[in-house]
């Protein structure tokens, strides 16, 4: 090799080595904590995009239950364990343990990322002191899903903002046989039952405590919550309703056994894919129902991506974190998969792209029933929490659960409305007390 | 003298025996079957039995989504080598205990048994905090030892049931000859205690080849085993039970299979000393 052709390839290479730049200058290995759904399956799939761009830093991913990934992840960061250098949180953590100090800031992510892009509501509910601790990768709100043939069949016309009582009249009217007229959460949990009634409590002007941190379940607007629920699920609900959760409920919708569904809006693609749905071309969409209140029924919810504060790979991890939620990501998964599957509820842009509007029937609905959810102001009157379905306390989790418990042995017929509400008070009570409220 | 048994009573014997036997199998019959429908099919109501398109592509989804052979590998390693040092400890100590007894041997073995009563939980952080300081969490080392402590006094007990059905005289009769400890326990009794001690391995390879709480709390990506595999597939927002189940009967065939090979050894294994 002459001379002159070695020193060719030599600054060949050194321009090559400046212009990769920044890239190539992280690696290392990030150990990703997710849940199995499919649009966190689709991205397992792709990295191979994030690889070409950053060669050096190895992903691993660790798909966990829900509830083990909750577990897992606190007990993790609550003992700076170091075990995860992103994971998969949701709106009710990230406030908490922003404030702990637990979650590495997002607000150094490059302009390119475009954080102005993010849906206001959903930005706002990962923000602690204007500090954005985690990258939204997918958002969703609540939304009835109904059969518009059943529906038609009726004699109603469902408004795109329906109030509970038309709700109820068209559940009563769709009935009939094995057809149920409306699907609702019954399964105890905080993140099952106890998120559709909180979010339904907000539109009957009730909620969890006032601004004294005192329990509310004494008040009217709890019991006309719960009577409501009660009584339209025990004469136009499915038998065994207090067992029932998404994925019960969304099995029910698919085999047409339901009028209406109110419930996750990522529940949308689900009900409307042929493959799976035996109704997929007989669904229409409106927002949650209200009481003419001011609020509605409806709820927010963003998985999102979160760097622990003991991670020793932060560089790498927000590197990942930008990759996976940004306008980029979506487009490649459009590109490989269409675009009806790109996660959802997170940015401006996509809503404003034609191609994504006239592939998914529910993007308008979906849109504005997330920018109908007020986290700050979820409630009617005025509350010490921030949360639409939750209340952003760590003991939410624990006394919650408990309290939907005892509303689905009200719902499975083992106590009254009034008993349920009683002990919901007393056990909210204690637990608040004991937490030092 | 054996019982009279009438043909009556056999058919009603077997009959009933049968019938246990299938309620007891079919949980994993379900999740097989379930392995082999569409997702839609699976959440049938009323549930389809065997009337249904026959399809791998759970299988199919499933090998390509996850690295199956990574978590076998990680599950035999664990089951197998929390066994194997389980065994170098619990053989000593059962020899001890069933051939030269003291007072509080039988206070022991109580006590030991009592840790099993133990709920895991509660001692879950202080082991979590341990296996931060050590650097242990997401290693196989780490697990292996944990699930072997925790299998320990089931194994001692096991073993001890079993030495004490060995007369004392056999061993006696060794160290007249010239036998020393390691060549009394090595050449004596191990071979006369092997069925018992076989039964043991079984036992507690699928014991900690099942362990679901310690594994799926102290690995993450490199030393998750198949408990682990089966809990991925597990899904808040969508349906996964046949997708779950094709995991988990991928997960359950090496323990199955082994099952099934060693059955005539587990059996006797586990009736030894039975009956007097």
């Amino acid at each position: 090799m002459s001379f002159r052709t070695s020193l060719g390839i030599a600054s060949a290479l050194a321009i090559a080595a400046a212009s990769a730049g920044h890239a190539q200058e992280l690696s290392g290995t990030v150990t990703i904590a997710t849940v199995n759904n499919g649009d966190m399956i689709r991205m397992q799939g792709l990295t191979a995009d994030f690889n070409a761009q950053y060669p050096d830093i190895t992903l691993e991913w660790v798909t966990l239950e829900e509830n083990v990934l909750r577990q897992r992840v606190t007990q993790d960061i609550a003992t700076r364990g170091g075990q995860f250098d992103v994971m998969t949180i949701g709106t009710y953590e990230v406030p908490i343990w922003g404030e702990n100090g637990w979650l590495v800031s997002l607000n150094d992510l490059p302009d390119e990322w475009d954080a102005d892009d993010l849906l206001p509501a959903i930005r706002d509910g990962l923000t602690v002191d204007g500090e954005l601790y985690a990258a939204p990768f997918y958002g969703e709100s609540s939304m009835v899903m109904y059969r518009t043939d059943l529906m038609e069949a009726a004699g109603l016309d469902m408004p795109e903002a329906p109030t509970w009582d038309f709700i109820r009249e068209a559940a009563a009217a769709m009935t009939d046989g094995d057809v149920y007229g409306i699907c609702l959460r019954g399964k105890a949990g905080w993140g099952e039952n106890m998120a559709f009634l909180t979010a339904m409590a907000n539109s009957f002007g009730a909620r969890w405590f006032d601004d004294d941190w005192n329990a509310q379940f004494d008040s009217e607007e709890w019991a006309n919550t719960l009577n409501f629920y009660m009584d339209m699920m025990g004469e136009y609900g499915p038998p065994g309703a207090a067992n029932n959760g998404f994925n019960e409920n969304l099995s029910l919708f698919q085999q047409g056994r339901c009028g209406m569904w109110i419930d996750a809006t990522v529940a949308a693609s689900f009900v409307t894919n042929p493959n799976d749905s035996t109704v997929a071309d007989q669904v229409g969409f409106a927002l949650a129902p209200d009481n003419g209140l001011g609020k509605r029924g409806n709820w927010l919810w963003a998985w999102s991506l979160a760097v622990p504060a003991g991670s020793q790979q932060t560089d790498a991890a927000k590197a990942f974190i930008a990759w996976a939620t940004s306008k980029e990501y979506t487009a490649l998964v459009a590109e490989n998969e269409g675009w009806a599957n790109v996660p959802p509820g997170t940015r401006t842009s996509l809503y404003e792209n034609p191609e994504y509007l006239e592939a998914a029937s529910f993007a308008e609905m979906t849109l504005r029933s997330i920018n109908s959810a007020d986290p700050i102001q979820p409630t009617v009157d005025s509350v010490p929490y921030t949360g639409v379905q939750f209340v952003a306390i760590p003991e939410f989790a624990g006394f919650a659960t408990e309290v939907g418990q005892e509303f689905a042995n009200a719902l499975a017929g083992q106590q009254s409305v009034e008993a349920a509400l009683e002990r919901a008070q007393a056990l909210t009570t204690d637990a608040m007390e004991s937490a030092g409220y | 003298m054996a019982r009279a048994v009438t043909t009556q009573r056999k058919i009603i014997n077997t009959t009933f025996a049968w019938m246990v036997g299938l309620l007891i199998f079919f949980p994993i019959m379900w999740t097989i079957l379930t392995s082999f429908k569409t997702e839609a099919t699976a959440i049938a109501d009323p549930p389809v039995w065997f009337f249904f398109d026959w399809t791998l592509d759970n299988y199919r989804v499933v090998q390509e989504r996850s690295d199956y052979s990574r978590f076998l590998w990680n599950s035999i390693i664990i089951a197998g080598g929390s066994t194997f040092m389980g065994l170098l400890i619990a053989i000593p100590a059962a020899w001890s205990m069933a051939f030269v007894p003291s007072k509080r041997t039988k206070d022991i073995l109580l006590w030991m048994l009592s840790t099993k009563m133990l709920p895991a939980v509660g001692v879950l952080y202080p082991i979590y905090l341990i296996f931060i300081r050590f650097g242990l969490l997401d290693t196989r080392i780490g697990l292996t030892v944990v699930l072997m402590f925790i299998n320990l006094p089931i194994m001692v007990w096991m073993l001890y049931t079993y030495f004490k059905e060995i007369p004392g005289e056999i061993l006696e009769a060794a160290r007249m000859d010239g036998a020393g400890l390691r060549e009394e326990i090595l050449y004596v009794l191990t071979p006369m205690a092997l069925p018992g001690i076989a039964s043991t391995v079984l036992l507690n390879v699928i014991l900690a080849w099942n362990e679901a709480f310690w594994t799926l709390n102290l690995t993450a990506a490199k030393a998750a085993p198949l408990t682990a595999f089966i809990a991925s597939y597990s899904s808040p927002e969508g349906l996964f039970y046949a997708k779950l189940s094709a995991a988990s009967t991928m997960a359950i065939a090496p323990i199955l299979i082994l099952g099934w090979f060693s059955q005539k050894q587990l059996v006797r294994g586990l009736t030894f000393g039975a009956v007097k």
